[in-house]
């Protein structure tokens, strides 16, 4: 086991003439929680497309534990063991929250049976506990449609979870939660991710959780890397606070 | 769940009962059963937010195999799952390629293959007899070759034991991750995959599945009416398999036997008190539950329990 999870290299991804990826070079470190920063539209999202097999780089190379992963579909990067959650939570929405865990159970230990039910009851204990981590099982009956923002996205990523996954890719968790629930999100969060084990990497706007949370920042500014390193240091750079966060804090 | 297994039951003895008492109508609740069988099919590809408007093409595939061997094999417990096979192979063959396609490609899709078969049906005329369409030969039931009356009992009996059958079969395949999964490619088909899951490979199942369900329905429509025309693979015959999934409900596997046994109980009666004007009576049926009644009949009945 190298030290290095996820090595990308020079990675280039332009829409029209908008450069969303424009020479991304980064290393995501066995354990680590990396945050990425940076304001709107400068490409974090894309470089999670890109790296969950979403979005193919027109340059570049990525390998996951030492293996190149460019040019697979998601399906295949997912059982490699890269996870993701989306800024937009994807859940089944005509399913209750205890069927979407369990789905996710269910997809990695096997969802090619007709005729036993998902809520079986070993699936269905394993589906609770997850939920249960997530402080999720108060709402298990219900339909994913029905629960508040907060809720959802905790649910979008306990199912990334269920799979496993050693490399979590968490697309702004956070956003779109009142400020009353965030450091409850989050300390959740990291509570169930720090008991895995699991190497993550979240792209978050609030800098007060990233100050607390991640072991690195990187920001991301117009495609490229504008700064990488321990949140003392980049978040104190004057460059940084002027051009990023201040942006970001208005976004 | 407790309440739809008392519905099935009681169902199961009312359709017994009545075709007992009224000979004539076990005719007509056989095709109800048949078609019911085949719109179990419909109901699972709808479960996926996928409409197929082709889909009487497997009945009539299953209804022509029943036609073509009958005089060579007249073995009904074999012509069956040959039935089955047939449609469930060619359900796999343009499977593979339909599941591709989503929402109004899936649905018109599914109407270009019907009507090519309808086409070959109606125009290979030294194999098919075009529109006259082929008799089907004397049949045997294990061996026995029983009077009309007889068989006409026999044959609704295994309808009604495959009806129920089959209403097992889907209810626990909906209920499994499979189910569940093919549910979830109405809402979220791009989670799927990045759950590592091909939902094109569990839309596939469901397909083929319905596939074999249609070959099924179309054998014991060869085996009712004894008579097979290309009728069977038009596209007012796909329609009508469509119109039941809706009038029934898919909210359970009650619901395409409640819609087909409705369905063909308005139609008789319909055609009997005004003659022309029955499709009129099956719009305007239809339009009603579409406006009012969303669930079908099934979604009225749970909803009085509910109340
Ligand atoms: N699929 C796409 N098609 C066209 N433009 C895209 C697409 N995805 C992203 N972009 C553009 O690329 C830039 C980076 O987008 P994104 O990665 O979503 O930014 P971020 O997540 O940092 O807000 C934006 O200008 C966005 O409009
Ligand atoms: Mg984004």
């Amino acid at each position: 086991m190298s030290e290095v999870l996820l090595s990308a290299k020079g990675l280039r991804l332009a829409f029209g003439g908008v450069k969303a990826a424009d020479g991304i070079d980064l290393d995501v470190r066995h354990g680590e929680f990396l945050a990425i920063i940076g304001p709107n539209g400068a490409g974090k999202t894309t470089f999670i497309n890109m790296t969950t097999g979403y979005l193919r780089p027109q340059a570049g190379r990525i390998e996951f534990d030492g293996k190149p992963i460019l040019g697979l579909s998601p399906r295949a990067i997912v059982r490699r063991g890269i996870g993701r959650s989306f800024q937009l939570p994807q859940l089944f929405s005509e399913h209750t929250v205890l069927e979407n865990a369990a789905l996710a159970i269910a997809a990695r230990r096997g969802i090619w049976s007709p005729l036993t039910p998902l809520l079986r009851p070993r699936w269905r204990d394993e589906a609770m506990d997850l939920l249960d981590r997530f402080g999720l099982r108060a709402v298990a009956e219900s339909r994913a449609d029905a629960l508040n923002e907060g809720a959802r996205k905790l649910a979008d990523i306990a199912m990334a979870v269920a799979l496993e996954p050693s490399l979590l890719l968490m697309d702004e968790p956070t956003s779109g939660v009142a400020a009353a629930e965030k450091m409850v999100i989050v300390e959740t969060l990291v509570r169930v991710l720090r008991s895995t084990g699991v190497t993550a990497v979240f792209v978050e706007h609030d800098m007060d959780v990233v100050a607390r949370f991640a072991d690195r920042v990187a920001v991301w500014s117009q495609g490229r890397i504008a700064a990488l390193g321990p949140p003392g240091e980049v978040l104190a750079d004057p460059k940084v606070r002027r051009e990023v966060i201040g942006i970001a804090a208005d976004a | 769940m407790k309440r739809e297994s008392l519905l099935a039951a009681l169902g199961t003895l009312a359709l017994v009962a009545c075709a007992w008492a009224v000979p004539w109508l076990k005719f007509i609740l056989t095709i109800a059963l048949a078609k019911g069988i085949a719109v179990l099919g419909i109901l699972l590809l709808l479960r996926a937010g996928q409409v197929s408007f082709g889909h009487s093409m497997f009945l009539a595939l299953g209804a022509y195999t029943v036609a073509f061997l009958a005089p060579m094999e007249s073995e009904a417990v074999l012509l069956l799952p040959a039935a089955a096979l047939v449609a469930a192979g060619f359900g796999l063959v343009i499977g593979l390629f339909l599941v591709r396609y989503r929402d109004i490609f899936f649905g018109m899709l599914n109407l270009a293959f019907a009507m090519v078969l309808y086409s070959l049906l109606e125009k290979l005329y030294s194999l098919t007899k075009g529109t006259d369409g082929i008799r089907v030969a004397a049949l045997s039931f294990a061996g026995t070759e029983p009077e009309r009356g007889t068989q006409e009992w026999i044959v609704f009996g295994i309808a009604l034991g495959l009806a129920i059958l089959f209403g097992l079969l889907v209810r626990f395949y909906l209920a499994s991750p499979m189910g569940r999964a093919l549910a979830g490619i109405k809402t979220r088909e791009t989670r799927l995959e990045f759950m590592g899951v091909p939902a094109r490979r569990v839309l596939l199942f469901a397909y083929v599945l319905s596939a074999l369900m249609g070959g099924v329905g179309g054998a014991l429509i060869a085996m009712t009416t004894r008579h097979v025309t290309p009728q069977i693979a038009y596209w007012t015959s796909s329609g009508e398999l469509v119109f039941i999934a809706i009038l029934g409900g898919a909210g359970s596997a009650l619901g395409p036997f409640l819609g087909s046994v409705a369905f063909e109980l308005v139609r008789v009666y319909a055609a009997a008190a005004v003659a022309e004007a029955w499709q009129m009576i099956l719009g305007a049926v239809l339009l009603l539950v579409i406006l009012f009644a969303p669930g079908g009949v099934w979604g009225l009945l749970s909803r009085r329990w509910r109340a």
